[in-house]
């Protein structure tokens, strides 16, 4: 088990390695940030040394072994726009991201789950094709404009919910929270639903078609046999088997609304990284884009990690060996 | 002999969107306290579909469309499923094909067998744990108290078939119903279990339905024998009168194609063509196109005649004093 946590942290490592190389390069490509930074009237001398404050005059192999070398130090450099350190500047937007996160797919898991089963169990019934139905519209309205429906009910016609912005927040370890207090929460709400509403779909789907298959299984069926309340064939026999696809895509989701939930939180103005993200690549300020990939990375590792661990629970074949890749 | 179970003109069928399909039709059987009934039939012949039956376990778009199923006097058919779910298990038990397939492999062995015990008997976790052990030890499983605590993926395909046995027999039942539970092992530990399940009824009076399609295992094993072809019983007696003097063409046809009951070097027997799809049964004896007997009578429903007591043949020209 440790020897296999160690080796996927390895193994992330030469993932992080590869994606700053592919970031670099990418970055390159498209243009020199200094185009966009200067201001029209500087001339080339100005040009020049704006070039050389940014360290960009060097050749690119170069510029990218001082990056290493300083990363190393854990130093990802400074945003080229704002000049302050990038790595904080991302840490200080995160946790209304994973706030935004996690309250999304606290959703998707509570309504989910429950109107998965309800519709493998009964898939002939009214209100189990009403919910496949509704996780159809689920999948394919897109998120900005139900977004932006979401506002104009909630917020214009009904004026019940705050339609921008994090609200009142509380300060819990240093970091800053909405969810704990009434004004937060209601700022929470929209954003989350939308964000959620993807997620809810795709965990009702997937639920649903877990539960078709396990229901035929001879277990079940011996479950049944055997006596058991059908609650406990449903809660246990039934849920147990089908978590395995459920988490996996939870775990992959998850990571997904952390790193890109940037429409959400531009339509709603919710301060988290997504936002950050969009504005640092508008003005090619690589050391942010990079930083942010980094994190990135690690956080879909370590999330998968914590699928993998949780696969074990949930499934006794399974044993996580030294050797996987 | 007290009576356990009697099945009247048992129908079941399924409503398929090709149309209705009969699988169990006007089957009648019954089995005494502490007897083994062997039910004998192909793939499709609705020998699983009667046990599934019994318990009350038709899924839709199965149901059970008429007929009795009397267990100790009380008529389970349409009974409401909690009062069903109160006999399953309790004094109804089941135990089904595949090993590898019945146990939760997700659950521990304990988790299961406990739950068992709680699901009828209002016991606390200790007590059930010890009886769950107990049912393990009284199947041959070896340092039961250790075996417990394991998942079914680490037992053997004939172990885990035990650990589905001591489940049927930990609250004694007075009726196990059986669905092949020997075909997916090896011969070796077919016997045993075989043996052991046979020791078993006979000790606690238990009514035994062994459902098979393997007419030397029945032969072995039960005191009574039912044929089943296409949803209908066509023959049943005791074991020694049906196998020794089967009156059914069928009966006898099965018995001929046994590989014992061949020459060595000539080709084995087997009876002509193929079983009939339930969709399209004809009126008349659904065997009539393979029969070597057949003739006009046949295209009419064959009557069930009763040559002797406990001795029954669905056939208009049934075999007289036997032979194959």
């Amino acid at each position: 088990m440790i020897i296999y946590v160690a080796r996927r942290l390895a193994q992330a490592l030469l993932v992080v390695f590869a994606m700053t190389l592919i970031v670099f390069l990418g970055v390159n490509v498209i243009g020199s940030p200094v185009d966009i930074l200067i201001s029209p009237d500087c001339n080339q001398a100005c040009y020049q040394a704006s070039l050389k404050a940014l360290g960009l005059d060097l050749p690119l192999h170069q510029q990218y072994l001082v990056f290493l070398k300083n990363a190393v130090t854990g130093d990802l450099g400074k945003s080229f726009a704002i000049g302050v350190p990038a790595l904080p500047l991302i840490v200080e937007r995160m946790p209304a991201t994973l706030e935004l996160a996690l309250s999304a797919m606290f959703l998707a898991i509570v309504i989910g789950i429950p109107l998965g089963m309800w519709a493998g169990l009964k898939p002939d019934s009214v209100a189990g094709k009403t919910i496949m139905g509704g996780s159809i519209l689920g999948f394919s309205l897109p998120t900005f404009w139900v977004g932006l429906m979401l506002i104009m009910v909630f917020a214009v016609y009904l004026g019940v919910l705050p339609s921008t912005g994090r609200g009142e927040t509380v300060q819990v370890f240093g970091v800053r929270l909405s969810i704990l207090t009434l004004d937060g929460l209601a700022h929470l709400i929209l954003p989350a639903v939308n964000l959620a509403l993807y997620k809810i779909s795709l965990v009702i789907r997937l639920t649903r078609a877990g539960v078709r298959e396990t229901i035929t299984q001879d277990y079940v069926k011996f479950a049944r046999a055997r006596g058991l309340k059908a609650r406990r064939v449903i809660l246990v026999h039934v849920l147990k088997n089908i978590m395995i696809p459920v988490v996996t895509v939870v775990g992959l989701e998850l990571g997904n609304v952390i790193a890109f939930s940037v429409v959400s939180e531009t339509i709603f103005s919710w301060p988290g990284m997504g936002k950050l993200l969009i504005d640092s690549l508008r003005l090619l300020d690589r050391p942010v884009v990079v930083a942010y990939l980094m994190i990135t990375v690690l956080m879909f590792v370590v999330i998968n990690l914590i699928v993998d661990v949780l696969y074990t629970a949930l499934d006794p074949r399974i044993r996580l060996q030294g050797a996987a890749i | 002999m007290a009576e356990t179970l009697r099945v009247e003109n048992l129908r079941t069928s399924f409503l398929t969107k090709w149309g209705e399909v009969t699988a169990v039709d006007d089957v009648s059987f019954s089995v005494d306290a502490g007897e083994i009934l062997g039910i004998v039939g192909e793939s499709g012949s609705g020998k699983t579909v009667t046990g599934f039956s019994i318990l009350g376990l038709i899924d839709p778009p199965g149901r059970i469309k008429g007929g009795r199923i009397l267990f100790q006097d009380e008529d389970l058919v349409g009974l409401p499923e909690n009062r069903m779910r109160e006999y399953r298990g309790k004094r109804i038990a089941m135990v089904f094909q595949d090993p590898m397939m019945t146990l939760n492999p997700v659950l521990r062995i304990d988790t299961q067998l406990i739950e068992s015990v709680l699901a009828h008997d209002k016991v606390d976790r200790v007590t059930a744990r010890q009886r769950a052990r107990d049912a393990l030890g009284q199947v041959g499983i070896p340092s039961p108290d250790e075996r417990l605590a394991s998942y079914p993926h680490q037992f053997s395909g004939g172990m885990r078939q035990r650990v589905a046995i001591a489940m049927a027999l930990l609250h004694r039942p007075a009726l196990i119903v059986a669905d092949e539970p020997t075909t997916a092992l090896d011969v070796t530990i077919q016997g045993q279990i075989l043996f052991e399940v046979q020791k078993l009824c006979k000790e606690s009076r238990t009514a035994l339905i062994w459902i098979s399609h393997d007419l030397s295992v029945v032969a072995g094993l039960a005191d009574r024998v039912a044929v089943m072809y296409a949803g209908k019983l066509v023959e049943q007696g005791s074991v020694d009168d049906v196998l020794d003097r089967p009156m059914h063409p069928y009966t006898s046809g099965l018995i001929g194609s046994l590989p014992s009951n061949n020459i060595r070097g000539q080709p084995l027997r087997q009876i002509p063509g193929m079983t009939p799809s339930l969709l399209n049964l004809s009126a008349g004896c659904a065997f009539r196109t393979r029969c070597p007997r057949a003739d006009a009578a046949c295209l009419e429903s064959p009557p069930v005649s009763v040559p002797a007591s406990g001795r029954e043949v669905r056939c208009a020209h049934p075999l007289v004093g036997g032979g194959s």
